[in-house]
C-alpha cells in the first residue's frame, strides 16, 4: 500500500540497520515492517492487540505492533525475531524453543519469543509462574504453553538473554 | 483377540518412535517460514468481501457504480457475475432430498450475518476499504429464527424453502424400552455446548496468480488442496486449470476444511488477470468464519445395581446455522459417539440438525465425537453414584474391550487401553492441592473419550505418495499433505528415514500441492498420519526393495544376500554406498523412486438408521484427570493440574504427539471455561478478538501427557491418529472436578464464573 498523498519518511533501526521508509502517517509499526521493511517474521493475527503475534521490542520494550505507528518509533530501535539467531544457527532461547517442541504451527512463535527476550533481559526472577505471567498477553492456539513455559525456564536457567 | 489385528510385534526401530526435532521447527523459529500471507507478487491486487450486516434479508437492489468510480477500485462483482455461482452440497442430509447448495455470493437472499454479497478488487487496502464501503446493497428484512428447536417447529420461519430439517439419524441397536423396565436404576440429564471459534493465529489468506499455462495459481492456507476442483467448478475452468498450493500453515483445526478466501482469489484473478491478494481480517473471522456446532442433549441411562449399563436413550439437537457445510457429518459423528467408549447393547439415539440464521457450523477439531462427552461422560459419574459405585470402577467395567461392537454396529478390531489411560491419569495427577482460602475448594475430575480417527468408510479415502533417491543418495518424499502445523511433514520424513535407513537430515519432504505432489487427501479426520504415512510406508518400502534389487543385478549377488542398511547396501563384498546403489540401480534398468497409493477400508453408505459393520477406520480411546480450585464466592474456576493420556499405538514421533495433546487440552478449557460466540437473533456480537476470551498461559495449569503404546492401530508402525482426540474429554473433566469440588456439576458449556455461582446457589437453596 503506497500512496504519495499524506505519506510520511520514517527511518527505524531494524535489528541493527537503518531502515526508512515512506508510508501514510496512520501506518501501523507492524504493516510498516512487513511492507516498507518486508519483516515477514513479524506476523499479523488481530490487528487490535489482542493476541500479541506481532510483537517486537521497541527500545527493548515488547510491543504490539499493531497498535502501534510507525511514525511513533521514528528513530528508535526496532528488534524482530531474526534478529535473534546468528546466522543459521539458533539462539540459545531458538534451541530451547526447537528441543521443547515449543513452535508447532510457529505462527504465534515470532511474538512469543520477542515478549519472552524481554523477561530474559529483564533480570527478573523467571519461574514457571512468572513465565506465565509475562506471556499471557501472547496467545498460542496449538502448543498448549507447556513447552513455550519449559524452554524458557530452560533458557534462563543457562543465562540466554537471547 | 479378533482376527483383524495388525502384527504388533515391535521391531526396533532407529528414527520411528523416537522424538526426533521436528524438521519443520529450524525455519520456523528463524523465522524465514513464508506463510500464505507472507508472498507478495509483484503487481498484485487485493480483494476483500462486502458482507451482509444483517442475519436474515431479501436483497432489493446492488449498485457498484459508486465503488468502482473511487480511484484504485478494479472491479466489483455480485452473484451473478460468477461463472457457478453455486457450491453444491454432497455432505449427508435427509435421506432423499437434497440439501440446498451455498453460494460463493449471496444473490437475492442472505441467510446469516456475514453471508459474502459482493467481491471488490482494488490497487491498494485504502481503496479496497473505500471500495467496500461504498457498494450499495439494499436489503429488505426478513423473519430471524436463531434458536434449532423454534427453527424445527412446524410454523418456525423457514431458512430454506422445505424445512429447517437439514439431517438426522438414528441408532435402535437392542430393545432400549425393556431394557429401562429391568433397569434397577435410571439417571438422566440434558447438557448443552456453546458456539466456539477456531481462533488459529493464522487468520484466512491466500495470494493468487495466472501462470504462464493459463493455470490459476492460488496459495493459501487451507487444510485441502483438493479444493482446486470446486474452485475450477466456481470460474468455469476444467480441474486441471486450478493449482492449490498450501505452504506451513497457522493453525487449521478444521476452519480450513471448507473453502475460504480461495473462490474469492480466483474470481478476482480471472476477472483482473493480475495476481490477487486476499486475507481475512480477525474480526471478519470472528463474525462470519463457520464454527463449532452448539448442541443440546438429553440423556436417559439404565443401568443394573452393581453398575453395568444398560441402556441409553438419547436425543440431540445440532445448531447447523444457515448452510450444509459438513453438518451432516458432525451430526453423524455425534451420533455414532454418543454412547462413549462403553460397551451398551441397547441404545437408542435420534439426532437432528437443524438451519437456523446463525453463522454456519463445520468442522472443528473433534468433529461431532466432542460434544456428546459432556453427556457420556456426566451419565456414567451419575450411574456410578445411584450405584453407589466407585466413579472409576464404573468406568472400568463398562469400558469397550477389543471385539465388541460399538452401537452403530462396528466391531472394535484393535485393542482398548481405556483402562490403562485411566490408572495413568490417576496416579500422575498427584495429591490434591490444598485450597487457596476458606472460601475456596479443590476438586478432582476425571473423564474418558472415544475418538474415530481416518474418513468415514463410504468415502472410499485414499492417500497417494512418492519416493525416490536423489544421484548423491539423499531422499525425497513428495507428497500432497498441507501441513497445519502438527507436524504432519515431518512424521513423513522420519518414516521414509526409518524405512531406507537414512538421517533426517538426508530426507526433503515437498508437500501440499495439487500439481505437483501426488494428491494426499485433506488433513482432516485425524487422518493424515494414518493415511498419507502409510502411503510414504508403502512407497518407501517398494523403493527399497529396488534399490537392493539393483545392487542385485549390478553385482551378481541374490537379493537374500544382500540388506538396506545404514550406509548403503550391505554386501558379502562390503557396503555399497547409497549414492552408488542409485547409480547401478540406473546403469540396470531398476527404477530409484516408487509410487504408492493407500486405500483406507471402505463400507457402503449409511443412510439416517446407523447399522454397519464399516463406518471408521479404527478408534483413539483416552483419559484426563485435573484438578480444579472453585471460588465459592464468585464460582470461578481455576485449573490446578492437568495430566492426559492416551493410547496412540505407537507414536512415530513422542515429542509430537505431547505436543498434540497439550495443545488440544488448552483448546478444550477454552471450550468448558471460558470460549464463546454470542448472538442476539442472529447477529454475531463476538465480532472482536478481545471479546472472545482464548485462554492464556496465565490462565492454563502445568499439563502432564502420559503417552501409552498398545502396539495396535491402523496407521504406520501401528500408530493411531491422535491430533483430534485429546481435545474431546476436556470439558467433562473440568464439569466433574467442579461437581467434586461444590458438590454440583454444571451441565452448560462455558462454565463461566456466574454459572457456576449459580449452581452452587441453586444447591444451597435446594
Amino acid at each position: 500500500m503506497t500512496e504519495a498523498m499524506g505519506s510520511v519518511e520514517t527511518t527505524i533501526s531494524l535489528n541493527g540497520a537503518q531502515v526508512t521508509g515512506h508510508a501514510p502517517a496512520d501506518t501501523t509499526l507492524l504493516r510498516w515492517l512487513r511492507e516498507q521493511a518486508h519483516a515477514y517474521e513479524v506476523k499479523e493475527g488481530c490487528n487490535e492487540g489482542t493476541c500479541g503475534t506481532c510483537t517486537v521490542l521497541v527500545d527493548g520494550r515488547a510491543t504490539t505492533g499493531c497498535t502501534t505507528l510507525a511514525v511513533q518509533v521514528a528513530g528508535g530501535e526496532v528488534e524482530t525475531s531474526v534478529s535473534l539467531s546468528d546466522g543459521d544457527e539458533l539462539s540459545p532461547l531458538q534451541t530451547r524453543f526447537w528441543e521443547a517442541g515449543a513452535a508447532q504451527c510457529g505462527f504465534c512463535t515470532q511474538g512469543m519469543l520477542m515478549s519472552a527476550v524481554e523477561l530474559l533481559r529483564s533480570g527478573d526472577e523467571v519461574t514457571p509462574t512468572t513465565v506465565r505471567e509475562h506471556l499471557h498477553g501472547n496467545l498460542c492456539r496449538c502448543t498448549g504453553y507447556q513447552a513455550i513455559v519449559d524452554a524458557v525456564v530452560r533458557a534462563a536457567e543457562e543465562g540466554a538473554t537471547r | 483377540m479378533t482376527d483383524t489385528v495388525r502384527d504388533h510385534v515391535r521391531r526396533p526401530t532407529r528414527v520411528v518412535n523416537t522424538s526426533v526435532l521436528r524438521n519443520d521447527a529450524r525455519e520456523k523459529l528463524l523465522g524465514r517460514t513464508r506463510y500464505a500471507g507472507d508472498l507478495d507478487v509483484a503487481g498484485q491486487l487485493h480483494a476483500r468481501l462486502v458482507r451482509s450486516p444483517v442475519p436474515s434479508a431479501r436483497i432489493v437492489a446492488k449498485d457498484a457504480s459508486a465503488a468502482l468510480a473511487i480511484p484504485g477500485v478494479v472491479a466489483v462483482l455480485f452473484g451473478e457475475d460468477v461463472p457457478n455461482n453455486e457450491i453444491p452440497t454432497n455432505t449427508a442430509g435427509i435421506k432423499g432430498r437434497p440439501l440446498p447448495p451455498s453460494w460463493v455470493l449471496a444473490t437475492d437472499r442472505v441467510r446469516y450475518h456475514g453471508e459474502p454479497v459482493a467481491l471488490v478488487v482494488a490497487a491498494n487496502l485504502r481503496a479496497l476499504a473505500a471500495g467496500e464501503a461504498a457498494v450499495e446493497v439494499e436489503y429488505d428484512l426478513l423473519p430471524v429464527v436463531s434458536d434449532p428447536e423454534r427453527a424445527l417447529e412446524p410454523d418456525g420461519p423457514e431458512v430454506h424453502e422445505g424445512g429447517n430439517l437439514l439431517s438426522q439419524w438414528e441408532i435402535d441397536r437392542g430393545d432400549v424400552d425393556a431394557a429401562f423396565a429391568d433397569a434397577d436404576v435410571v439417571v438422566e440429564g440434558r447438557y448443552e455446548a456453546q458456539v466456539v471459534d477456531h481462533a488459529y493465529l493464522e487468520p484466512e489468506t491466500g495470494v493468487g496468480w495466472l501462470d504462464d499455462e493459463g493455470v490459476i495459481n492460488i496459495r493459501v492456507s487451507t487444510q485441502e488442496i483438493e479444493h482446486y476442483r470446486r474452485i475450477a467448478h466456481v470460474v468455469g475452468l476444467t480441474d486441471s486449470k486450478v493449482r492449490v498450493q498450501a505452504p506451513y500453515l497457522g493453525g487449521g483445526f478444521g476452519g480450513k476444511e471448507d473453502m475460504t478466501v480461495e473462490p474469492y482469489i480466483a474470481l478476482a484473478v480471472q476477472r483482473t488477470g493480475r495476481p490477487v491478494k486476499m486475507t481475512w481480517t480477525r474480526q471478519e473471522s470472528l463474525t462470519a468464519r463457520a464454527k463449532r456446532h452448539p448442541v443440546r442433549m438429553s440423556y436417559r441411562t439404565a443401568a443394573t445395581a452393581d453398575g453395568r449399563l444398560l441402556a441409553h436413550d438419547i436425543e440431540v439437537v445440532s445448531d447447523a446455522g444457515a448452510y450444509p457445510l459438513l453438518s451432516g457429518f458432525v451430526l453423524l459423528y455425534i451420533t455414532l459417539n454418543a454412547a462413549g467408549p462403553y460397551r451398551c447393547d441397547n441404545v437408542r439415539v435420534r439426532s437432528r440438525a437443524a438451519y437456523t440464521n446463525n453463522t454456519p457450523g463445520s468442522a472443528f477439531r473433534g468433529f461431532g465425537g466432542m460434544q456428546p462427552v459432556l453427556g457420556y461422560e456426566a451419565q456414567i459419574d451419575k450411574v456410578a453414584d445411584a450405584t453407589g459405585r466407585d466413579r472409576v470402577e464404573v468406568r472400568k467395567r463398562n469400558a469397550f474391550t477389543a471385539g465388541d461392537r460399538i452401537p452403530a454396529g462396528q466391531r472394535i478390531d484393535t485393542a482398548v487401553w481405556l483402562p490403562q489411560c485411566i490408572d495413568a491419569v490417576l496416579e500422575r495427577i498427584g495429591p490434591r492441592p490444598e485450597p487457596s482460602s476458606p472460601d475456596h475448594r479443590v476438586g478432582l475430575g476425571l473423564a474418558c473419550n472415544v475418538q474415530p480417527y481416518g474418513r468415514v468408510a463410504w468415502m472410499n479415502d485414499s492417500a497417494s505418495a512418492w519416493v525416490g533417491c536423489e544421484r548423491n543418495g539423499d531422499v525425497v518424499v513428495r507428497c500432497g499433505v498441507p501441513d497445519v502445523g502438527g507436524g504432519q511433514v515431518s512424521s513423513l520424513a522420519q518414516i521414509a528415514a526409518e524405512v531406507l535407513h537414512v538421517p533426517m537430515d538426508k530426507v526433503t519432504v515437498h508437500f501440499g500441492d495439487s500439481a505437483r505432489t501426488p494428491l494426499a487427501g485433506r488433513t482432516t479426520a485425524t487422518r493424515q498420519l494414518y493415511m498419507s504415512g502409510n502411503a510414504v510406508l508403502a512407497a518407501a518400502r517398494v523403493l527399497r526393495a529396488r534399490l537392493v534389487e539393483g545392487v542385485a543385478r549390478g553385482s551378481g549377488h541374490a537379493e537374500s544376500a544382500l540388506t538396506l542398511a545404514e550406509g548403503g547396501v550391505i554386501t558379502p563384498d562390503g557396503v555399497v554406498p547409497l549414492a552408488e546403489v542409485v547409480m547401478m540401480c540406473l546403469a540396470n534398468g531398476v527404477a530409484i523412486n516408487a509410487m504408492e497409493t493407500y486405500f483406507a477400508p471402505t463400507g457402503p453408505p449409511v443412510a439416517q438408521r446407523i447399522d454397519a459393520e464399516r463406518i471408521v477406520p479404527d478408534f483413539t480411546f483416552g483419559a484426563h484427570a485435573a484438578y480444579v480450585e472453585v471460588d465459592t464466592r464468585t464460582g470461578a474456576v481455576r485449573p490446578l493440574r492437568y495430566v492426559a493420556a492416551h493410547d496412540v499405538g505407537r507414536a512415530i514421533n513422542p515429542a509430537s504427539v505431547r505436543g498434540q495433546i497439550e495443545g488440544a487440552v488448552v483448546q478444550g478449557l477454552g471450550y468448558a471455561l471460558s470460549e464463546r460466540i454470542v448472538y442476539d437473533e442472529g447477529v454475531n456480537l463476538t465480532g472482536a478478538f478481545y471479546q472472545y476470551a482464548v485462554p492464556t498461559a496465565a490462565d492454563c495449569p502445568e499439563i502432564e501427557v502420559v503417552v501409552l503404546e498398545s502396539g495396535e492401530g491402523v496407521g504406520p508402525f501401528n500408530a493411531r491418529g491422535i491430533g483430534e482426540p485429546p481435545i474431546g474429554p476436556c470439558a467433562a473433566t473440568i464439569a466433574s472436578a467442579i461437581e467434586d469440588a461444590v458438590g454440583v456439576r454444571p451441565t452448560t458449556l462455558p462454565m463461566l464464573a456466574e454459572r457456576v455461582r449459580a449452581c452452587i446457589d441453586e444447591r444451597a437453596q435446594s
